[in-house]
Formats: C-alpha cells, structure tokens, sequence
C-alpha cells in the first residue's frame, strides 16, 4: 500500500515548488465569512466541489492555490447574495459535472442512483427468502 | 552477496511453491484414508518455501540497512544519511520492496498452515496447499519477471536518491505492514475456501480452521486502517480523515468483505449453515485485497502522478486477478451447487441477525466499489464524473443505519429460533436511547441529519453492545464473548467519534497579526510569534500559538509550515493538542502582505474516539482469537489425552497374554 | 432447488470488470479538464495590465475584428516558457495574442517577456484567477480561440507545441 500512500500524500499536499506562485491567496481563499450562517453555506458548498488541481479532493481541504481562488469566489458570490445552487451551477456550467461531488442524476451519472435502488430490492429479496420463511428442524437435512 | 544470495532464495521459493502447488493436487487423486504418496511433499515445501521468503525479505532489509548502493531498489529509494528507522523502512517504502514483503507474509502464513494445521483432512489440505502455492508462484513471477528487488547497478551508485520527505514518518513503519498482512492474511481464507469448495468440505470444522485466519487478517486490516487514518489526518493538515479516495476504499473493501466473512464463518462454525455464502465471501475478500493492489498500482485512478503509474505492472497484476480470481469465481459457480444447503433457521434468531448484517455489509461494499470504480466506466466513454463524500455518505448510511440497529440486539439473539418477546425490554432500551438522543440534539441545534442520525445510532449501539454481558457472572463468560462486545463497542465508540466530528466542529480561519487572539470553540488561540526554523532536510517557519480554554493555563503548540528540499515539497506540520473530550487542531500558512499571517485552527469534539473505537474494535478481535484458540488448544489437549488412554489400553491389551478362547 | 444461474453473477460481474480495466489500461489516460464554455460567448471582464509595458484586457478587446487567440499563462509556470517560441511563431503569421497572466507581478512579468519574447499585444493581470475560473480553465498554460464575435470556439490545454501551431492556425481560419 505503500505506493498508495506516496501517491495519496504527494496528490493531496505536495505542490511542486518550482511550479508555485507567489502571490498571496485571494481574500476570501483562507479567511470565513463574518456572517456564520453565510460561512457555513459556503464551507458546505466547498466541501461538494472538487479541487482541479488535485487527485480526489475537495476545494475546503486543499492548499493548491486554484482551490484558494475557487474558494475566494465562492465566499465572495455568498456575500453577494448568490445561492449555493447558484453557484454550483455557474462551476457546473464551466467545467461539467466533473466540478461537482454532489451526485445528480442525469444522462451519466444514472447508474450510480439506479444500482443503491436495485441493491435495496435484490437485498429485499435475498433477506425475504432467507429469513422470510419459517422452517422446522424437520426440513433442516439437507 | 546479498543480492545474489535474495534472489537466489526467491527462484528457490519459487520452485518450491511450483512442487507444493503439484504435490498439493496429487492429495486431490488420493482417497481419503490412502493418501497419494506424491502428496507428502505439499507441507515441507511450504515451510522450507516460507523460510526462503522471509530470508529474501530480511536480506533486503539487510541491504537498505547498511544502504548497499550497488543495488538499484537501495541507490534509487535510501540514503546513507538517513535514520536507521526510515531506513528499514524504506524497504517497503517503494514497488519492489513492497511485493517482496507481501510475498514474504503470504509465504509465511502458508508456511504456518502447512505446519500447524492438522484438523483439516489430508485431501482438503493438499488442495488448500495447492491452491496458497498457485497463488504464491503468481507474485514470484510477479517480482523476477517485472519486479527484481536485488536488481544491480552496472556501478554502485556514489549516494542514494532519498526517501520521500513526507514517508519519513512512523506511520510507514506501521500502517503498510499491517495492512499487507491483512491482505495476505485473507489470501491464506481464499486458499482454505477453495480447497474446502474442490473437496466438498464445507462443513463446520472447516470453518473453524478459517476462523483464526480471518480473525487475524481483519485485526490487522481494522488496526492498518485506522493507523492510516489517522495519519492523513495529522498530515493532510486539514483535519479531514476520511475522503473516499480510492486508495482509502481499496483498503475499506477488504475490511468489508473479512467483516462479513468473519461472521459468516462463525454462523458456519456454530450452526452449520451458510455454507455457499461464506465460500462466497471467502473469495470475495482476498478479490479486494488484490483489487486494491490493481487499483492502486495500475494508476487506471490514481494516475494525475506519474510515480503510481506503470500500466505494464497493473497488467501484471490484471492477469493475476483474472487468473486467480476469475478461476475461484469460475470453480465457484461450476461447484457450489454441489455443497449442500446448510442448517435452516428462522428470521428471528442468531444467524438471521447475522445474515442481515452480511447482507449489509455486502451491500456497502458493493455501493463503495460501484463509486470507486464508477469513474472508471465513465472514462471509457469519455465523460469525467466526481464521485466522493457526497455520494458514499448517505448511499452507504442506506444499509448502514439498519445494520447498526440489528447489531446493537442482534447478539442477544439464541440461535436456530428466539421468540422476539423474549428481548423486548432490551429493544425497548436501545429504541428509547436512540429516540431520545435525536430529539435532544435536534432540540439544541441546528445539526446536519447524517451526525446527528449517527449520534443517536452510536449511543444506542453502545448501550446494546454491552447488553450481552448483562445478567452474566463476569468470570464464567467466555474471551471470544468478550472479543465481541469489545469489538461492537468499539464500533459504537468509533461512529461517536464520526457524528461528533460532523456535527459540531468548530472552524476559524483568519489573518492574525503576532499578539492576536482569535476564538475558536471555548478555546482563546494566541499567536505568539512566528520564527523560522531548520531540520535536516527542511527549513520552516514554526508559530508559537499559545492556547487557552475558558481562561485556563495556556498551553503552547507549534505548528509548522516545511519546506523540504530534495525533493523540493511544501508540507504543513499541524499541532495538536489532545484533550479527553477532543483535539485542537493548529495549522500556520502564508504571511498575508500586510505581515498578518493566516492560521486555521479547528476544535473537534470527540475526534479521537475514531481511533480509538477502531483500537478497541481490533482489541476485541485479539480478543476473539485467544479466546478461540484457547478452547482449540483445550479441545486438542484433551483429544490427545484422550488418544493415549486409548493407545496405553491398546498397549496393554496387546501386551496382556492372549486369552484362551 | 436452488438456482444454478446465480452463481454465474460473480464471475459475470468480474468478467465486465476485467474487460473494463483491460480496455481502461490500453488507454492514454489524460488528465485534462475540458472547459465547457466551448461555444459560449466569453464572459465580461476588464483586467488591469500585468505589467507597464502593454495595455490590460477586458472583453471588449477581443470582440470585433478577425479571431484572436487568448492564452492564459503566468510567469513561475515552466511549461510557459517550453511554448513561448510557439507564441512567437504565431504571433508572426499575424495572429493576435491576447495574453492573461494568472497569480503574477509586474517585474516577474516584465522579465519573464524581456528573456522569453513577448508575442501579445495585450495582458491583463489575474491575480486571483477570476477571468480563468469564468471561462472554465484549469491551468496554465491553456490557450483558446475566440472569434471576432466574442465566442469560445477551441480550447488548447497545455504548452503549444511545435505541431500545435498549425492546429491553431486552423482553428482561427475556422473561426473567421
């Protein structure tokens, strides 16, 4: 597992340092909102966006400088009164559904809701035939 | 010498598993009772074969220890410089390194089974033997074909390349290693299952001889996982311990499949039922181990980095996965029908409550191995879709939250038939705790549903786990019982720790000029100061955050912000501070332009119960094992005296005159 | 009796899995991701110049006129510096450049030009990357074809190689 580990370490934190800016964060890439109700809709909505630049993670647990911006404009659309829906929308609209962790169903992405569906019947039926009937040790041998 | 003498070792191994895999099958022509006198050679070449591996392995660490630069794996992956502890474990810090230790463990628990095993039948055992050889000749060609681990340099190498910074860590030390033997652990279950499918063995003494491999491979796989958890999490420098990466599901996968297989096993073991299915699962966990190494070192999912990626290596091991499991699952379908169906038994009963959980289980996995490989799909047709926390969140919670409550009575459950009356007044406890947990934290605030569904759930789970210690004199009840509540009440206390975490975190992120304060939680964070320090192979700027709780004696902690030099890598060193009741969380950035400097600081509530949930959840596997083997020991010892006597009567009768009839 | 069938499902599934990963391991894995705005008019924007030498960008700039190109790079980024030929190369078969520097200062800019080359005729600054997010770039260096309407019409990821240059002058014929 151990080439697991450099690559889940290296994707997640390392930022190669002769390819890195040095240019401050944007306002907002580590700093909360000063309203509470409106950081914690704009922490919600990082959390379900995913960092471009990194391997599996999201925009609120990455040090790329692409994640600080992206979370600079998040912050600074809340303040400005955009949804969160909104907003995603607008990433949606820029990068395809590949932006999003949050699951919608739509032309790609219907299997993903229809095989947990198929799941819960087939692990109804397999638990009804299981369980369902009531046996007596008579028609225990096999 | 080392080098030679390695590899040397590894082609006789080699060898040998090729005489154990053919003497193991000739067992199958033999019957029962006249074994096949080409089958007496099986055992010794698994131990003599496992003493080769685990001598190949120790050279290895020999040569990283007194960095032999004439070798390639050493020259590309140590340094003379290093610590010896980051040293030796270098050794399984790189590709070659690894399989070599994977095979060294997958050679030595066969080398044990060959050893010590002595209960299963002889024909059962040939093809068990056989079938751990096969597998073993697989990763041998594995690593002489593609993967030499004491391959030479034409020059020695004047100094080594170095060891990745951020695996200089004691967390290389611990998580890979246990890890690995848990995987192997369930290599040596497959084995046993195949064999006891290709001889009709299904049966209750069968399962007691998987039931210490499985118990151990899943201690090993449950403590690996949470020793690698909480690594990323003081790593990652974010807080976060668990993202649904698809390295972190190919190690949850596994543990998902031994989870159901190791009490499927004990449902065969006790009750002789579930015969077909825990074959089924036996399979299934070692496919995950080793779809796990697939997915991991093919980099078909994790390739943005061009070190994991090494497509000929990920064939490698497509073939063996097509090969070993592609044969089981084929064998399986073509053989399972003749196993006849175990012992039936009724919904309301040991072995449904532990049906349904398997049956959970299974369907966990199988949610997290459609999101893990998800994105796979989609990519051959060229679309690129996130899969992630959003979705295996509540996608799992769906079988989750049922499998937790059955757990939490399930145990209290007799076997073959129970009336449900006869645990009401449990049932009602354990509902009357979970009720009253949301409502009350529903009432205090405004909390995500998931946490706070998860609160409620762990609360009644710990309650239930203990409940069948209940009643009981302490003394008289048995290890492995013990084992089980431990391990249930580990779990309780692990999902506590989750739903604290993810309903009432506290955040603060700021710009903080030295001497600012800021408040996070209950605790006053004061920057200090900022200075600049220097390791061996990194420069930093360290802070001095001092951090006060409700006005209490500050407490110092030093966050760090490295940069490591060869090669060149920003990490942030976080700093903790544990209380009984949770962590801070400290992380020092930039410095803003106007000299401020951004810190992020976080209080988690409870965070620590994760890992030690997961600690208590594999003691309470250690537990189940002694417990087990003790009575194994018992039963045997008494077996043995109990064939004395009779040899001593025999003995005697023989010796006695012959009467004159 | 128990049905026979279901014991094929394993090895069926796993049959699909294997042929998925067989076929996914054959396959060049590329790392990129596509902005969707291809065939969007570019969003509004007004960047301030990145550096004294040359005036900044805004939307306006590149609407009107013939098809232009807008190259979204930065002055630490390495493989800027593998493409800046090629810039050059297109710039001299008359093609207007439009540049935006992501994260840069002004002396970095003006010495990464002065040792480089300089193949833009303008170059706003993007310090917190806005303009890049709008338009749906993931990196740097990234180039696209706007055409004289103001619409996306190509997307280019990565440094421009020398068999790229004829693409994009494709690419800006088809946009005419």
């Amino acid at each position: 597992m151990n080439r697991a580990i450099i690559a889940f370490l290296l994707a997640l934190l390392a930022i190669p340092l002769a390819a890195q800016d040095t240019m401050p964060p944007a306002p907002y890439a580590y700093n909360q909102l000063d309203d509470p109700a409106l950081e914690a809709q704009a922490s919600e909505l990082m959390l379900t966006l995913r960092c471009l630049k990194c391997q599996s993670q999201s925009i609120a647990d990455s040090d790329a400088p692409m994640a600080g911006d992206m979370r600079h404009q998040v912050r600074s659309r809340i303040l400005a009164g955009e949804s969160p829906e909104e907003i995603r929308s607008w990433l949606v609209a820029r990068y395809g559904d590949y932006v999003s962790y949050n699951p919608t169903i739509s032309a790609t992405t219907w299997p993903l809701f229809a095989i947990p569906v198929l799941m819960i019947v087939l692990v109804a039926g397999v638990l009804l035939r299981r369980l369902g009937k009531r046996r007596d040790a008579a028609e225990d041998a096999a | 010498m080392i080098a030679e003498l390695g590899l040397a070792a590894l082609w006789l191994a080699a060898a040998l598993a090729v005489l154990q895999m053919v003497s193991g099958a000739f067992a199958l022509k033999g019957a029962e009772g006249a074994p096949n006198s080409l089958a007496i050679f099986a055992r010794p070449a698994a131990v003599v074969q496992a003493l080769l591996a685990v001598l190949a392995f120790f050279l290895l660490l020999w040569a990283f220890a007194i960095t032999d630069l004439s070798i390639k794996l050493v020259a590309t992956n140590s340094h003379s410089m290093k610590p010896m502890l980051y040293k030796l474990t270098g050794t399984w810090g790189n590709h070659e390194g690894s399989m070599l230790l994977w095979v060294g463990v997958l050679a030595l628990s066969g080398g044990l089974l060959a050893a010590f095993e002595r209960r299963l039948p002889e024909r059962t055992m040939g093809a068990t033997l056989a079938v751990q050889g096969f597998v073993g000749l697989g990763f041998y060609a594995f690593l002489l074909l593609s993967s030499n681990p004491f391959e030479r340099l034409p020059v020695p190498a004047i100094e080594g390349v170095g060891l990745n910074p951020l695996l200089q860590d004691i967390g290389l030390a611990i998580h890979p290693p246990t890890l690995y033997a848990g995987y192997v652990g369930l290599s040596v279950a497959f084995s046993l299952a195949m064999g006891a499918l290709l001889t009709n063995q299904v049966n209750p003494s069968f399962a007691r001889v998987l039931r210490p491999w499985v118990l151990g491979a899943w201690v090993l796989l449950t403590f690996g996982i949470t020793a690698g958890s909480y690594w990323a999490y003081y790593e990652l420098g974010w807080g976060g311990w668990w993202f649904w990466d698809p390295v972190e599901n190919a190690s949850f996968m596994p543990w998902l499949a031994a989870t159901a297989l190791m009490h499927s096993v004990s449902v065969l073991a006790a009750r002789d039922a579930l015969r077909t299915w825990t074959i089924m699962l036996g399979v299934l966990a070692f496919s995950m181990s080793m779809l796990g190494t697939f997915l991991v070192r093919s980099g078909v999912l994790t390739s943005v980095h061009a070190f994991a990626v090494d497509p000929e290596r990920g064939s490698f091991i497509l073939a063996l996965l097509g090969l070993y499991i592609g044969g089981a699952f084929t064998i399986f379908a073509l053989r399972a029908g003749a196993v006849a169906e175990g012992k039936r038994f009724s919904a309301t009963s040991r072995e449904g409550a532990l049906v349904f959980n398997n049956v959970m289980l299974s369907a966990i996995l199988a949610i997290v191995l459609l999101g893990t490989l998800y994105p796979l799909l989609t990519e051959a047709f060229d679309v690129r879709v996130s899969v992630g926390p959003p979705y295996f969140n509540p996608a799992s919670a769906i079988f989750a939250v049922p499998m937790f409550l059955v757990m939490a009575v399930g145990p209290l459950l007799r076997w073959k038939e129970d009336k449900p009356a006869r645990i009401q007044f449990e049932v009602a406890l354990v509902a009357a705790v979970l009720i009253a947990v949301i409502s009350l934290v529903t009432i205090l605030g405004d909390y995500p549903f998931l946490p706070v569904l998860g609160l409620g759930l762990a609360l009644a789970l710990g309650v239930g786990a203990l409940l069948p210690l209940r009643g009981r004199k302490l003394s008289r009840v048995p290890v492995a019982t013990y084992g089980m509540v431990l391990a249930h009440f580990g779990v309780a206390v692990s999902l506590f720790g989750m739903a604290c975490e993810g309903a009432f975190t506290q955040e603060r992120l700021a710009a903080i000029a030295p001497g600012g304060t800021e408040q996070v939680g209950d605790f006053a964070v004061k920057l200090e100061s900022v200075t600049p320090v220097a390791g061996p192979n990194w420069t930093a700027i360290e802070a001095r955050i001092a951090v006060s709780r409700d006005g209490g004696e500050p407490v110092i902690l030093s966050p760090q912000a490295r940069n490591f030099w060869s090669p060149a890598q920003a990490t942030s060193e976080s700093a903790l501070l544990t209380r009984w009741d949770g962590q801070l969380y400290a992380v020092i950035g930039n410095q803003a332009e106007d000299g401020r400097w951004q810190i992020r600081v976080w209080w988690k509530p409870f965070v620590t119960f994760i890992w030690y949930g997961g600690l208590l959840i594999a003691l309470g596997g250690v537990l189940a094992i002694v417990g087990r083997v003790r009575v194994d020991v018992k039963r045997r010892k008494a077996a043995d005296m109990g064939d004395e006597r009779r040899a001593d009567i025999e003995a005697l009768d023989a010796a006695a005159p012959v009467p004159a009839e | 009796m128990r049905n026979r069938i279901w014991l094929w499902v394993p090895l069926a599934v796993f049959a699909f899995f294997l042929g998925l990963a067989g076929y996914m391991l054959t396959q060049e894995k590329d790392q990129f991701v596509e902005s969707t705005m291809i065939g969007e008019p570019l969003p509004d924007f007004a960047l301030q110049p990145a550096f004294a030498g040359l005036p900044g960008a805004a939307k306006g700039d590149l609407v009107g006129g013939g098809p232009r190109l807008l190259n979204i790079w930065a002055s630490w980024c390495l493989p800027c510096i593998a493409e800046a030929p090629q810039l050059e190369a297109l710039k001299e078969q008359g093609v207007e450049i439009v540049g935006i520097a992501i994260r840069d200062r002004p002396e970095d800019v003006a010495n990464f030009l002065a040792r480089h080359g300089n193949p833009y005729t303008r170059i706003g600054s993007d310090a917190i990357s806005e303009v890049q997010l709008a338009i749906g770039s993931s990196g740097v260096p990234e180039t696209f074809v706007i055409d004289a309407q103001g619409m996306i019409r190509y997307q280019h990821i990565g440094d421009i190689r020398e068999d790229d240059v004829a693409v994009l002058l494709a690419e800006l014929e088809k946009a005419q």
